[in-house]
């Protein structure tokens, strides 16, 4: 695995990269053999839109299905729980109230 | 080499660990107690809190009472529980064990117990320090894996290169487990197409769809806010990064808590319980899996993080790799091995599976793990519900029986 830059493909069905070194805001981001910068800073871990998506479209990593798009993102954006979701169990985080359905 | 500890029933263990338990939480301060005055790396304390019976508990403490790493074992209880401490006496003692049994009601109490419990210990101590060696191959490991806190390093670092040494482990004639059908919801399709017998492929289907309805029923995925933080965002997400830690070997069966693989080979343990829902999360935490798969015979545990665990277990070592590079940095001394080097260039995926595999070598002839020096023990143990593997979970089983 060799990466030059801050995003990393790992399979080439994804539609979403894996950013390996902290981006921040304004940072020039290399996609599709263009360059968009970032609207927002993103951390190590976390993904990012290969090409544009839309609502109901399945995201792609490691060449699998890992869920669904809520939102709509330009490539280049930030992709997580704010625009993206589960198709098989809620997730949950530190502000879902604990316990039960 | 691996110098082995030989027990009567053929097994080897990798570690000679006396193992204190405590049969109700009620017993379990004085347990403890004994096993802080103790203060050796080699005495361990596990136990079981619950008053009310429970098959699996029952099965889970005879599984790691009489594991290969233990060399004896002294019992605490408080008396009037329900815990079934005569079979488990008799359980131990038949396996060739060493084993003390102390009851806090006829002892005459919490000073009492630990006076006697101290004694118990040396004794026990004292004929396990005569257990036989033999050497041991690489063959004859049975290895664990699992991960913890994971981010969305995991599935890219360690818990592949997890996965070759698994690989390279397999090709030895080791046994290998892999667990928790809960976070490999989304991959049950492509993991089916791996099992040795199309029967055992639907059966890992059914397993990961009870995993799925199970959790459905909880409320949560096993799926931690750790998880998202770290750049997460779904289960299936998670479980494909989770499910790279079994490699590309064919899936040799599925085991339940307590059941021993048959053979080498790589095995599935399937922790989620049968049946309707009734005593909670299948696991509350990381290290109720580690126990289970200590239960299976595993000599030693793969743990891979992200966000970065730092726990060991009782009985079995803990090899700790770390998936997140900054992480490796900030919690460096609580890790055995860096694998956040893959994203940062400075190692391959092939050379840190190498680095696992020689340290499983290393480890399992005594070296200390890093968690192990740290004097980690975890141990937890709760309420349980499962019915018996069917006959396509152990293909290898059936064909040796019919044999």
């Amino acid at each position: 695995m060799t990466h030059a830059s801050r995003l990393i493909l790992l399979h080439e069905d994804d539609n979403v990269f894996v950013v390996v070194a902290p981006i921040e805001v304004g940072d020039m981001l290399t996609i599709g053999g263009g360059t968009v910068p970032a609207r927002e800073g993103i951390t190590v871990g976390h993904k990012v839109a290969r090409r544009a998506l839309a609502p109901g479209d399945r995201v792609i990593k490691y060449g699998a299905p890992i869920g669904s798009m809520t939102a709509h993102a330009d490539a280049g954006d930030w992709i997580h729980m704010h625009n993206m979701k589960s198709d098989y169990i809620a997730a949950h985080s530190r502000s879902t109230s604990g316990g039960g359905a | 080499m691996i110098s082995g500890y030989l027990r009567q029933d053929g097994r080897k263990g990798i570690r000679n660990v006396t193992v204190v338990a405590y049969l109700v939480e009620c017993a379990h301060h004085v347990a403890r107690r004994i096993v802080d005055k103790v203060d050796d790396p080699d005495v361990h304390l596990i136990g079981f809190p619950g008053c009310y019976p429970n098959a699996y508990a029952k099965r889970v403490m005879e599984a790691i009472a009489t594991h290969p790493n233990v060399g004896g074992v002294v019992l605490v209880s408080l008396g009037c529980e329900s815990f079934d401490r005569a079979a488990l006496v008799e359980t131990v003692r038949a396996s060739g064990r060493p084993v003390e049994l102390l009851v806090i009601q006829e002892v005459g109490g919490t000073a009492a117990t630990i006076a006697g419990g101290l004694a118990a210990v040396a004794r026990v101590r004292a004929s396990a320090a005569d257990a036989t060696r033999a050497e041991m191959a690489p063959s004859e490991l049975v290895i664990a894996t699992i991960c913890g806190g994971s981010d969305g390093t995991s599935g890219i670092t360690a818990n592949p290169a997890v996965g070759r040494a698994f690989d390279r482990l397999v090709a030895a004639g080791a046994t290998c487990i892999f667990e928790e059908t809960g976070e490999l919801v989304g991959c049950e399709t492509i993991m089916a197409g791996r099992a040795v017998t199309p029967e055992l492929g639907d059966e890992i289907e059914a397993c990961v769809k009870k995993a799925e309805a199970y959790y459905t029923v909880m409320g949560f995925g096993s799926f931690a806010p750790g998880n998202a933080e770290g750049g997460l965002t779904t289960q299936e997400e998670k479980s494909m990064g989770a499910y790279s830690k079994s490699g590309s070997s064919p899936i040799s069966g599925i085991l339940k808590p307590g059941d021993v693989p048959p053979t080498g080979g790589l095995y599935l343990l399937d922790v989620v319980p049968d049946g309707e829902p009734r005593f909670g999360f299948p696991n509350i935490s990381d290290n109720a899996e580690i126990v289970e798969l200590i239960a299976c015979g595993a000599h030693l545990t793969l743990f891979t993080t992200g966000r970065g665990s730092v726990v060991g277990s009782a009985v079995s070592p803990v090899i700790k790799i770390c998936a997140n590079p900054e992480t490796a940095r900030r919690l460096a001394a609580d890790m055995d091995i860096d694998a956040g080097r893959i994203l940062e260039d400075r190692a391959t995926l092939a050379e840190v599976g190498d680095e696992i595999y020689d340290r499983v070598i290393a480890v399992a002839a005594g070296t200390r793990s890093v968690s192990e020096e740290l004097g980690h023990r975890e141990f937890i143990l709760t309420y349980k519900a499962f019915d018996p593997i069917g006959p396509a979970c152990l293909p290898t089983r059936s064909r040796s029986m019919m044999a």
